[in-house]
């Protein structure tokens, strides 16, 4: 399938909860809200067609401040944040995203780390750098910054030059599971 | 049975206390700064933890104060076993998002450059793992033909290690003349070399009982862990992008993509060997191939003017001034590229607001999803056995922490 294809199959399939649909270069992707989200990214996954079986990457965008300068106007997103899954399939050999918007005032996605094992990492990582929460996470600790680092660092508001030192590393770093590790 | 009085089948264990250590995170078998701490009751690992991070320079918050040509030589501090790859990829996805491609030639350099990273980053990952599970040997063989492969890429560009090679719409210089006949010269001896290697392990007694059976990726958990790369081809999943999404004319090449079925650490190590042998048929392909023409794409966007253009004409003058000050300009719009580096899977995922800076770069490291899986192999092995897994899953800190 054309990633247009798999557009048009998400649109018929939940028709108005696609907030967004999105097409450049080939590649499409679908921005939805996130209470439609865990339902998108499972339909997508076990559907027969589209079947995306893997989770590639999962990455946060901050649009503060984004105003695009090619003349087409300001840009007329009602969220701040997104945060996109990039899907492929390995039988199928094609590749989707799917983007969650999230508003500032209240950054809470459902968390989808029981659908692939990878979400933990990935989700701990936007957790991290833009403070987006992950509902349902078992263990949402920062991963590349340290523990007591103050706000979130790839957020369009935190000064690029800015540097936090640790006082002390980590205690702990074990979980009452090692699937949650 | 009684022996003086005791009846033994009924003695108990003695009493122990689970007792934490913490490996890392500098530690000479982490080849790099990472923190593992692990829960032991007696030498059997309970619980592990890893931290992450230390090596963390926030990569994607530099790119975005940066024109997008200054991200090549930040690329290629990720994976700095195989830095060209990065880079090469780097600007792969940059000319996906302005629409352009590079010459033929140029796609051609980038395959063999990107060739010779795959195998320096496998020798080095081969190299170390045996030496960490007490192979020394093998370590001197892979290191003298990395400094080989060093030494073409010193000749190549003038660098040996962080290159910075490809520009975005090409590469930034020719090959030298003779270049090709020492490239295939080396990699006739390095093969010889590799070959000498994996007969001195492959079927060598102590390896195999150290690493058959040692940190096993399960095929459903790679799938749902991302995994890519020579970790998911150990456990039997022919996934490799240059086959399945074939970019800088890949499909023209003959090559094989190994798998092995165990997804041990044994597995990962036979199928590195095996790749740096398809790797060394895929550069003699593209050595006898390469097609003629010029290494930069036409386009006074994206390319500097010739130098007597520069000095001669108003224009180009212009244009190298517009081009150095103001950078390059892609679209609006956003883009996953995806190309296959040493570990597996890099992707890069760029959103541009039109201006010369990116707006947003994630980097889709192969190696944090590789190594998320860490605390489940090493669960129920000893301490010897996670420092043989992590060698084998191949963790370049530079890529992991960003």
């Amino acid at each position: 399938m054309t990633e247009r294809e798999i557009m048009a199959r998400v649109e018929a399939q939940f028709g108005a909860k696609v907030l967004r649909s999105y097409e450049f270069r080939g590649q499409c992707a679908v921005t939805v809200k996130p209470e439609d989200l865990r339902a998108v990214l499972t339909f997508l996954r076990d559907d027969g067609e589209t079947a995306l079986d893997a989770l590639m990457d999962v990455g946060g965008v901050d649009y503060l401040g984004f105003s695009p300068v090619d003349g087409s106007g300001d840009d007329d997103r009602e969220w701040r944040y997104e945060v996109a899954y990039q899907l492929y399939s390995m039988g199928r050999n094609h590749r989707f995203r799917v983007k969650v918007a999230v508003g500032e005032e209240k950054p809470v996605v459902p968390s989808v780390w029981d659908l692939w094992a990878i979400a933990n990492w990935m989700e701990r990582e936007v957790w991290d750098l833009f403070g987006i929460h992950f509902e349902g996470h078992p263990n949402l600790r920062r991963i590349l910054c340290h523990d007591e680092f103050q706000g979130h660092a790839l957020r369009k508001d935190y000064p690029i030059n800015k540097r936090q030192k640790l006082s002390a590393p980590a205690e702990n770093l074990l979980c009452a599971k090692v699937e949650w590790a | 049975m009684s022996v003086s009085g005791h009846d033994h089948t009924t003695v108990r264990p003695l009493p122990s206390d689970l007792l934490t250590l913490n490996i890392g995170p500098a530690h000479p078998a982490t080849h790099g700064t990472l923190r593992i701490q692990v829960q032991l009751d007696g030498e059997t690992i309970v619980n592990s933890g890893c931290e992450i991070g230390y090596l963390h320079r926030g990569f994607e918050k530099q790119c975005e104060t940066v024109y997008y040509q200054f991200v090549i030589p930040y690329a290629e501090r990720l994976n700095y076993m195989g830095p060209v790859n990065n880079s090469n990829a780097w600007c792969y996805a940059c000319e996906q998002l302005l629409g352009i491609e590079a010459p033929a030639r140029a796609q051609a350099l980038r395959v063999i450059t990107s060739e010779m990273g795959r195998i320096i980053d496998h020798a080095v990952c081969i190299g170390t793992n045996l030496v960490d599970i007490g192979a020394l040997t093998n370590f001197w063989y892979m290191y003298n033909y990395r400094e080989k492969i060093y030494d073409l890429y010193e000749e190549l560009c003038g660098a040996r290690m962080m290159v910075n090679y490809p520009r975005i719409g090409g590469v930034s210089q020719d090959a030298p003349d003779g270049w090709f006949e020492k490239l295939l010269r080396v990699i006739d001896e390095m093969q010889e070399a590799v070959g000498d290697v994996r007969n001195l392990v492959e079927r060598n007694r102590i390896f195999m009982d150290r690493t058959i059976g040692c940190g096993v990726i399960t095929r459903e958990m790679a799938l749902s862990h991302g995994v890519t790369g020579p970790c998911l081809r150990a456990t039997g999943v022919p996934y490799d992008i240059r086959k399945a999404q074939p970019y800088w004319g890949y499909e023209k090449y003959q090559f094989e993509v190994p798998t092995a079925e165990g997804g041990d650490t044994y597995d990962r190590t036979i199928v590195r060997f095996q790749e740096m042998f398809e790797s060394c048929k895929i550069i003699r392909q593209a050595v006898a191939s390469i097609p003629g023409g010029p290494v930069m794409v036409d386009n006074h966007l994206v390319a500097l003017p010739a130098k007597d253009k520069v000095y001669n004409t108003m224009e180009g003058l212009i244009n190298h001034f517009k081009l150095v000050m103001h950078g390059i300009q892609p679209p609006v719009g956003e883009l996953y590229s995806a190309t296959e580096g040493g570990c597996g899977e890099l992707g890069f995922y760029i959103v541009s607001d039109g201006s010369s800076k990116p707006w947003r770069v994630r980097i889709r490291p192969p190696c944090f999803a590789n190594y998320s899986t860490f605390p489940k192999i090493i669960q129920g092995k000893m301490v010897a056995d996670a420092v043989a897994a992590l060698g084998s899953i191949n963790i370049i800190a530079g890529e992991l922490d960003r």
